[in-house]
């Protein structure tokens, strides 16, 4: 058995149907757990789960608008209905809208803190009262080199991932008490649409951030499963209200 | 478990406490493991336990602010393993918590030359030993005084020091393979906190977070461990707290 097994738990995964998410997704079944993905697009929620299965591991999708208190509610209640039990609560979902401060419509920024900010705390304030009933659980939220660095076209994102390592702190304190542990973890530059497409609209993104990550590399999904997993088990029990970086070294080194 | 198996470790003040709990969960991964510590008798006595229980070990007298002993040390553990992959340089000393103006000038000078300079030269000799066979990983035994003020200052300034090496010797190997990380346990049940408890510093110990108990080493043990695997692949530089909450709230 390993260390960091993750048999007979049940993880939510929001967004877990593409990029790091779903590498979270794929990295937990394959330690053990049953997973829920919560996501928007059905079609591709719907894949996901079936080829997680088709992998030996036990997966079901519910579609999930995260921004919707109702729609957090009711993915707990599937998930349930389905696993019978909850023990892990992945906030992953999230969107970015770039483009200069000066410019950004109100709008925008909004979609951005409901659906980051607004959405991880939803979700967490939905999970509670299984985690609660079954003695404790893990919430592991997604934060971002944005979390702690600028971002100069990205504000409302940079401000809703610092935020995220604020609530995670605050979440661990008020249900440290309940034995659930609350961390975040910040992926540096990982290789995903997100980046893609940050790429396509600022060209030389990639090659900027690679010069400053000693690791030499771009991240993997799976580099962030990796913190997921060890965040998810046991192994982490008396870790509450950090933030790891998962992002080469790119936070330690100017 | 066998998820180190092949593979070679070191830990330093592997004697007792955390030192220990991370030789034994080092071995039950499956690595052979060198188990130093200042006291012989200690480290013969984790040897025995990892032994007893099915996994190889072998025991080193080492003084880690001596650089004679940490180089033989590490020429001692590729000898014997023919190889290094991991490496926990977790000896120290508290130094007690007198005030700034009665702290006693050599034992300052100790508790920075064990802490920091120790640090420094386990590093010095296990990276070039990791790079003959394509990396490995290093975890720095720091402190959530590394991070914050505690009463014990020359304690604080050492593990101030830990993070700052931690950092700086990370972002210069991470291309060569080596992962160097560190961890920052708060209040731990070990053999260390128990002395500074008895010399009446339990008084000025901040609690102990809140999950309401000292971390037992076991769980430090897993911390490091991750940091050593697979798992933990782009993690690089990183001071891991491991304190039950203390520094959240």
């Amino acid at each position: 058995m390993s260390l960091f097994d993750l048999t007979g738990r049940v993880a939510i995964v929001t967004g877990g149907n593409r990029g790091i998410g779903l590498g979270i997704a794929e990295g937990l079944a394959a330690a053990g757990a049953k997973v829920m993905i919560a996501a928007r697009d059905p079609a591709l929620g719907e894949s996901t789960a079936a080829r997680l299965r088709q992998q030996g591991g036990d997966a079901a999708f519910h579609i999930t608008d995260i921004t919707a208190q109702e729609s957090c509610v009711a993915m707990v209640a599937e998930t349930l209905r389905v696993f019978g039990r909850l023990d892990i609560l992945v906030n992953n979902a999230g969107i970015m809208i770039g483009g200069p401060p000066e410019h950004a419509m109100l709008a925008d920024w909004e979609r951005v803190i409901s659906t980051n900010l607004t959405g991880a705390f939803l979700c967490a304030q939905a999970v509670f009262p299984a985690m609660q009933r079954q003695g404790g659980g893990k919430i592991i939220n997604l934060g971002s080199l944005a979390s702690s660095f600028g971002t100069a076209r990205g504000a409302a994102y940079a401000s809703s991932k610092g935020g995220i390592v604020q609530l995670t702190k605050s979440l661990a304190v008020s249900w440290g008490p309940e034995n659930i542990q609350v961390n975040a973890i910040l992926p540096g530059y990982i290789e995903s649409e997100l980046t893609q497409r940050a790429e396509l609209e600022k060209p030389g993104s990639f090659a900027a951030k690679l010069a400053r990550t000693p690791a030499g590399r771009i991240g993997t999904p799976q580099d962030v499963a990796g913190a997921a997993i060890f965040l998810g088990s046991a192994a982490s029990d008396y870790i509450t209200g950090v933030s790891i970086p998962v992002d080469g070294g790119y936070a330690v080194q100017i | 478990m066998t998820e180190f198996s092949g593979k070679a470790a070191i830990v330093t003040g592997a004697g007792s406490g955390i030192g220990r709990a991370t030789a034994l969960a080092f071995a039950r991964a499956g690595a052979a493991v060198l188990a130093a510590d200042i006291s012989p008798q200690s480290a013969g006595e984790t040897v025995a336990m990892i032994i007893a229980a099915g996994g190889i070990a072998i025991a080193r007298t080492a003084d880690v602010s001596q650089s004679a002993d940490v180089s033989v040390m590490v020429e001692h553990a590729v000898q014997h393993f023919g190889r290094l992959d991991y490496a926990f340089n977790n000896a120290g000393i508290s130094g007690g918590r007198p005030g700034f103006d009665d702290f006693d000038e050599a034992i300052y000078d100790r508790v920075l030359a064990i802490n920091a300079k120790g640090t420094w030269l386990g590093m010095k000799f296990q990276i070039p030993a990791m790079l003959k066979t394509g990396g490995g990983a290093i975890v720095n035994m720091a402190s959530v005084a590394g991070l914050t003020g505690v009463g014990a200052f020359a304690y604080t300034a050492s593990k101030h020091a830990v993070i700052g090496l931690t950092k700086a010797a990370a972002t210069r190997y991470a291309k060569q393979g080596i992962r160097i990380n560190a961890v920052c346990p708060g209040v731990v049940d070990t053999p260390m906190v128990a002395r500074a408890a008895a010399n009446n510093v339990a008084a000025a110990m901040p609690d102990p977070g809140l999950i309401g108990r000292a971390a037992d080493a076991d769980e430090i043990a897993n911390a490091v461990l991750w940091l050593c695997s697979e798992q933990a692949s782009f993690v690089i530089g990183h001071p891991l707290v491991v304190d039950g909450g203390m520094l959240a709230g």
